[in-house]
């Protein structure tokens, strides 16, 4: 059963955050007899909670606290308040995500050195390859029941899918299938298979896409080394004398605020909130923030490449039936500088419903072109365009001058401004996409602008010397032996993935250092 | 309040759900303001209370809702439900009431004799929103439509959305690789 540990415990590794980083970490740990407690922001819902509609599970589910934005993004006019469209409850943005469970390109590892000198952005080798992460990539797969991997079949290809494998084909892609997706294709560690329900989005009623909630939280709860606090709001961690962290402050679920004792912490509350908190636990011994010797912090923030790119048919698709991201095209994920950028993208179908649709079309857009579209909608195909970005240092999550939290503390602003890179390979996307439609036949194609972010990554990032970056390859602070970093913001480079499968990777891996740093009394 | 609690409805809207509306003249004849202060719509069988702004502010508000998002198969009483946010934030707020009130008096100053509503064509009268679109009051109204008009589970339908499928345990057996046109 869960444990419960006395705040004055100064033997737990606290983890701040549940998701895809924070409630695999504390699993792995759990499961190793190392005792965590788990300060989660958001509330704890059952798989009944979820909602099959939109708007409404979006105000269940969705970080709405306060943020602002800056830069040249369109996110930032559309949506200033709304940088990232992530989650605030137990399992984090694995009860949102749509599932797509793929592992980086070995070049994906070596930024710089298969790019080259990117004038304007700040490219690093990961500190670590491919060829390591792969026992991890295979654990995370078994764990997460990703689709064809060990054997498993993939999921059935949707209405959705049929219209863009036909595209696909037309085109000349070979690599095109219903995709990794951690999504049970047959029952599987008692959870369901996949009942083509839609609304992957809106959290999964049948448990069949692997979110933390239902998965790693209680596994690690069973185990008797776990306890997870939801609704606990971190403001800040502490550090002793010597500068090692020591506690961690946050308001529960009652409104009071705690002081939790700490042996180890590990920041996982997504590339927003993470540096936000190293930022806002600035002492007079680090007046800069946390783990920012280097500078770092916040910095280099990427949100992958994205757009889709809706086509309209003559006859119906109901592209809103079954997986929300029923399939991919790799084609394009090489690194062909031929192209005209560096790095490469991959397409994911894509649904939204109606008030969905409505929304993000074309943000901003009324009149009858835009309400054409609408009318539409049956007859629409989606597909979404996630490639690798230029990390930048002058993309970054900085605290707001301004407007503070109700806690008193600044919020997070949010900077984005393409680079010309991100923008070569957003317009190629765009007439890749454009194409694969026609090629089937399109009436109509509608290239749509980004949403606000749902891969948030790199603000503190892994390098190999301290100077370029907040943590080194385990993950761990550069400046603060016991303070790690456990969710995306690690990631030197953003790859063309989607990030969920590598996060979990190097929460395992991460685990396995932590245990036996303690083990070994180095933490 | 819009339907058969109104007190001048004669019918339930329920069975008028997919009625389409009859002609582009028609708003400013079919929709009346009842001496009471309700809109009223004949044609349609519905009425509206006001609660905080003019009746006819609040007539010319759902007209320009449609002209806003014009969709030629929903009728009239999706827009009005979907206007009926102004009306509340109106009935709470004086600042907004005021941002309404005189935004609406400056669109029927631009419009001339016969105001907004007395504009004819839709084309016209969208001419006249592109010379108010920077204004607050216009995007206020936008913003707030996009998801007060398109989240009304009743026009899902019309669209071709089915909703919520959960409970009739998804699609799986129910179409979701149906498409034989390829």
């Amino acid at each position: 059963m869960a444990a419960k540990f006395d705040l004055n415990d100064d033997n737990v590794v606290v983890i701040i955050g549940s998701g895809a980083g924070g409630g695999t970490l504390g699993n792995e740990l759990a499961q190793k007899g190392v005792n965590v407690v788990i300060l989660e922001a958001g509330k704890r819902y059952t798989i009944e909670d979820f909602i099959n509609d939109e708007w409404a599970s979006f105000a269940q589910l969705a970080w709405t606290d306060a943020r602002t934005t800056s830069g040249t993004w369109r996110v930032a006019k559309n949506f200033p308040n709304l940088p990232a469209w992530i989650v605030k409850a137990v399992g984090g943005t694995t009860t949102h995500w749509a599932g797509a469970s793929l592992r980086f390109q070995p070049h994906e590892f070596k930024a710089l050195t298969t790019y080259g000198k990117v004038e304007g952005a700040n490219l690093h080798d990961w500190p670590l390859t491919l060829e390591e992460m792969e026992p991890f990539y295979a654990r995370a797969e078994d764990k997460m029941g990703v689709t064809r991997t060990n054997g498993l079949p993939g999921l059935p290809g949707n209405n959705n899918f049929k219209v863009f494998k036909a595209g696909a084909d037309k085109l000349g892609y070979k690599e095109c299938n219903t995709g990794h997706m951690a999504i049970n294709s047959v029952p599987r560690d008692n959870r369901n298979s996949c009942q083509q329900t839609g609304f992957c989005f809106q959290g999964c009623k049948w448990g069949a896409k692997w979110s933390t909630l239902y998965t790693e939280i209680p596994k690690g709860e069973t185990t008797g080394h776990m306890e997870v606090r939801p609704e606990s709001r971190v403001l800040r961690v502490e550090h002793d004398d010597s500068g090692k962290v020591n506690a961690v402050v946050y308001v529960d679920k009652d409104g009071a605020r705690q002081r939790q004792k700490a042996r180890i912490v590990c920041v996982a509350g997504n590339s927003i909130e993470s540096p936000r908190l190293l930022l806002n636990s600035a002492s007079s011994k680090y007046p800069d923030g946390l783990g920012n010797s280097s500078g770092q912090v916040g910095r280099n923030y990427m949100r992958h490449v994205t757009g889709s790119v809706y086509g309209v048919f003559e006859k119906p698709v109901h592209m809103y039936r079954g997986t929300t991201m029923a399939g991919i095209i790799r084609d394009e994920a090489r690194n062909d500088p031929g192209r005209g950028f560096v790095g490469g993208y991959e397409f994911e179908t894509l649904s939204l419903g109606i008030p969905f649709m409505a929304a993000f079309l074309d943000p901003g857009a009324w009149g009858r072109s835009f309400t054409s579209a609408m009318d539409d909608y049956p007859n629409m195909a989606g597909m979404w365009i996630v490639g690798e970005d230029m990390p930048q240092e002058s993309n970054r999550v900085t605290l707001s001058p301004t407007v503070k939290d109700k806690f008193g503390l600044p919020v997070a602003d949010v900077h984005f401004d393409d680079h010309p890179n991100d923008v070569a390979m957003r317009s190629h996307a765009y007439g890749q996409g454009q194409k694969l439609y026609d090629a089937v036949g399109a009436v109509r194609t509608l290239p749509t602008p980004p949403y606000p972010s749902t891969h948030n990554l790199g603000t503190n990032r892994m390098s190999e010397k301290a100077s370029d970056g907040v943590v080194n390859k385990w993950g761990q602070s550069h400046d603060i032996r016991n303070l790690f970093v456990s969710d995306g913001s690690q990631f030197t480079t953003g790859g063309a993935e989607n990030p969920t499968l590598t996060i979990v990777a190097l929460a395992i891996r991460q685990a396995e250092y932590i245990a036996a740093q303690m083990n070994a009394r180095a933490i | 309040m819009l339907g058969h609690h109104g007190a001048h409805a004669p019918h339930s809207p329920g069975r008028r759900l997919f009625l389409r509306r009859s002609s582009e003249i028609a708003f400013a004849a079919a929709v009346a303001v009842s001496s009471g202060g309700a809109l009223i719509s004949a044609t349609e069988a519905w009425g509206l209370e006001v609660k905080g702004l003019q009746p006819e502010t609040m007539k010319t508000l759902i007209l320009m809702s449609r002209d806003i998002y014009p969709h030629d198969r929903l009728a009239d009483r999706y827009y009005a439900i979907a206007a009926k946010p102004f009306d509340e934030k109106a009935a709470a707020d004086p600042a907004q009431k005021d941002m309404f009130e005189k935004g609406v008096a400056a669109l029927n100053a631009l419009a001339g004799p016969g105001g907004y509503v007395g504009t004819g064509w839709e084309a016209d009268r969208v001419a006249l929103l592109h010379k108010i679109s920077d204004q607050p009051m216009f995007e206020a109204v936008r913003s707030t439509l996009v998801v007060s008009l398109y989240n009304q589970q009743e026009i899902w339908p019309i669209f071709g959305y089915e909703g919520e499928s959960f409970s009739k345990g998804g699609y799986i057996h129910r179409g979701f690789d149906d498409l034989d046109w390829l």
